[in-house]
């Protein structure tokens, strides 16, 4: 097996044209990839980083999330500083979170609706649950399990029952948010010492710098994310099953298992960006975070993961986070433009995005 | 006999129509009065119109959904669709000097429902020209869409005072509710134009698969921007009735959530996701479940707040029902208990 894969790259055809040739227009015989250091060479290197299915979009995102804060920075008076861009993260966090654990779905293919639903359902238990006396250490354990054990719920469906997935979840976004008024209509708000402090408590990163908890905890899901999809052997079926469910099962992955895993892994991600959410909101309210499944979506998009699955990045997903992100930042600086804007901005990004997709597949 | 009850179980049908069947025994053991429908002032009253009434948007949603679907695709943004054309129409009337005449109100819907045309014609492009995933092509307008909305109101909840908008919310026309009558025409109309023409093959060939019918000469890309429109254009009327009936345009909320009742719809209607064979009785079921259980919960006494709960049941219970893995375990006991009953004859 190892042998029939390997066999493209190996010397033994030395005819065959390399990435970088395929990609160069015109070429002559003795291939442009050949002299990488001249300035056509250099070109050639960044159209293939641009334009390859791998790289390509992240790359592209990447541009885009410099190019915005530029922007900003020129525009308006106190953008280009350092607590601008970290309050990116510190507002964002627990998108983070979701979009980490939305990237595991749809690099299988899947889809995940529930996650706002869940988010909402996270706070409101952890704020009931406060408000009767329990410990958060206590209360933000039971929240991670329960979310964890509707995700599982909602993958054993869409494998053993052959639902697909986008119903499964739309199911688990209604129960969730049905959950979401049995508990309360109101908002309850969370006066707990642990919560409060957790919430107004800033790291100092020297300067006038400083990110919260939340912040920390994003990124360490982030780096547990990237570990996992990259260094373990979940993380490679993660993406055989998006590049081909059926080829995965010939193979002998453990297809069946790790379907129902990136569910339970997005479960458990909903539950602590419910939890990382209270933290920002302190207060537990069943109509918050209505649409951010949507964001999620949208974040993953922009940060290069193809929505058929088998290709992107959780980094990507960080980015478009970012990117998302920024550009509230920017309509929140520029003071006269409406909040509507967002929205219509969000939609154009998604656009241009998914046509550079559409443009790069033609290219091919 | 037993052949014939094989053949019912097998039925697309069955299932939606056993649920509807069982929320309404849950309605009359609750409220006994429940299938009576009067006459008053000249208007039909009753639960049942209740339920056509208030389930007349998301029907006339469904009916173009199920095209959709049946093309192997999905349209999120009927929802935001449905606010726009709502939005349009209320700042037309209110920017108009004669709120109140029949002329203004027929310019708004005539515009609002162009407008549509013109979304569905993009939603369609992106997915038949560009060759765009449908969700994630529609995801587009979803999220802008609402967006634009709120452009077109400014932010604000148009309040207009204008008889004749109203008229088509909650009018009544020989006695039915208009909206009832809306739904009808275009679920008639629907039905004749994909079922009395070959057009409802051609959909369900694009469904099935897309290259082989390009094969047959089946033009996919024409029929696949058309049943987008035909959607939009189904969204945008169902948004004119939301919005006539509350005589205010909240671009907010003005079909939040219908993309979702549509599909539901639809789904249980037995009408896969995976796209080919659509039933657009199918779908009138299963808008009817979806409104009949709304209903069920407020007869029934449940507090209103927990509808969603139950609609996470009654999808989960439907979907499962439907589910290959569980026709399969059916069939398989079924089997198991042929050859029980075939040994006990054997032995006798």
């Amino acid at each position: 097996m190892t042998k029939l894969l390997d066999a493209p790259a190996s010397p033994a055809r030395p005819s065959r044209p390399g990435r970088a040739g395929r990609g160069a227009s015109g070429g002559g015989p003795t291939g442009p990839g050949r002299t990488p250091l001249s300035a056509r060479g250099i070109a050639t290197g960044i159209r293939n980083l641009l334009t390859s299915p791998k790289y390509g979009p992240v790359t592209v995102t990447a541009i885009l999330f410099v190019a915005i804060f530029i922007v900003g920075g020129v525009r308006y008076r106190g953008f280009f500083s350092g607590q601008v861009f970290l309050n990116l993260l510190v507002d964002n966090s627990y998108l983070i979170v979701l979009a980490v654990g939305m990237t595991f779905v749809i690099l299988t293919g899947g889809i995940d609706l529930s996650v706002g639903a869940v988010v909402a359902l996270s706070g409101m238990i952890a704020a009931s649950l406060l408000q009767t006396g329990w410990s958060p250490g206590v209360v933000i354990p039971l929240i991670l399990v329960l979310t964890s054990v509707l995700g599982l719920l909602v993958g054993l469906m869409i494998h053993v029952f052959k639902v697909q997935p986008f119903i499964a979840t739309l199911a688990a976004m209604f129960l969730a948010r049905g959950l979401c008024y049995v508990i309360s209509q109101n908002s309850i708000s969370i006066t707990d010492a642990t919560f409060v402090e957790l919430a107004v408590a800033r790291i100092p990163l020297g300067g006038n710098l400083s990110i919260t908890p939340s912040v920390v905890i994003a990124l360490v899901v982030v780096a547990i994310a990237v570990w996992v999809l990259h260094a373990t052997r979940f993380g490679r079926t993660v993406y055989a099953i998006g590049g081909g469910e059926h080829s995965g099962l010939l193979m002998g992955l453990p297809v069946a298992r790790t379907k129902v895993l990136v569910y339970v892994i997005s479960g458990f991600c909903s539950g602590l960006a419910g939890v990382l959410f209270t933290f920002y909101t302190l207060s537990g309210y069943p109509l918050t975070a209505i649409g951010t499944e949507l964001d999620a979506i949208a974040a993953v998009v922009i940060g290069g993961t193809l929505l058929t699955g088998g290709y992107g990045f959780v980094l990507g997903s960080v980015l478009g986070v970012l990117v998302l992100g920024v550009i509230q930042t920017i309509i929140t600086f520029e003071g006269t433009l409406s909040s509507w804007w967002t929205k219509i901005f969000i939609g154009a990004l998604l656009l241009v995005f998914i046509l550079q997709k559409v443009l790069t597949a033609r290219r091919r | 006999m037993s052949a014939v009850i094989a053949r019912l179980v097998a039925s697309r049908l069955f299932w939606p129509v056993v649920m509807l069947l069982a929320l309404f025994a849950i309605n009359l053991i609750a409220f006994p009065g429940f299938f009576a429908v009067t006459v008053r002032d000249g208007h039909l009253f009753g639960s049942l119109i209740d339920i056509l009434r208030n389930g007349a948007p998301t029907l006339i949603i469904a009916v173009g959904m199920t095209l959709v679907i049946a093309t192997r695709g999905i349209d999120l943004s009927v929802g935001a669709v449905a606010a726009i054309s709502g939005a349009v129409a209320c700042s037309i009337i209110l920017g108009s000097p004669e709120p109140g005449s029949l002329a203004t109100v027929a310019v708004a819907v005539t515009v609002a429902l162009l407008i549509s045309l013109v979304l569905g014609v993009w939603n369609g492009f992106l997915v038949a020209v560009l060759g765009i995933q449908p969700i994630i092509a529609t995801l587009i307008l979803m999220t802008a869409g609402r967006g634009v909305a709120m452009l077109i109101t400014e932010g604000q909840i148009l309040t207009v005072n204008s008889p004749p908008f109203k008229f088509l919310g909650s009018g009544f026309w020989f006695g039915i509710p208009i909206a009832v009558i809306v739904a009808a025409v275009v679920f008639g109309a629907a039905a004749l134009i994909t079922r009395r023409t070959a057009l409802g093959m051609f959909i369900e060939s694009v469904g099935i698969n897309p290259e082989a019918s390009r094969q047959a000469g089946v033009r996919a890309r024409g029929l696949l921007i058309a049943v987008y429109t035909f959607c939009a254009f189904c969204a945008a009327i169902a948004g004119l009735i939301l919005t006539a009936n509350t005589a205010a345009a909240d671009a907010n909320n003005t079909g939040l959530f219908i993309e979702l009742d549509a599909i539901l719809a639809v789904v249980i209607g037995g009408t896969s996701l995976a796209g080919g064979r659509y039933s657009l009785v199918g779908t009138l079921v299963g808008a009817l479940v979806i409104q009949t259980l709304v209903t069920t919960v407020y007869t029934v006494g449940i507090p209103p707040i927990a509808t969603m709960v139950f609609k996470a049941a009654v999808v989960t219970i439907v979907c499962l029902l439907q589910s290959p893995t569980t026709a399969e375990a059916l069939r398989d006991f079924r089997r198991r208990l042929g050859l029980r009953a075939g040994k006990g004859v054997v032995a006798s």
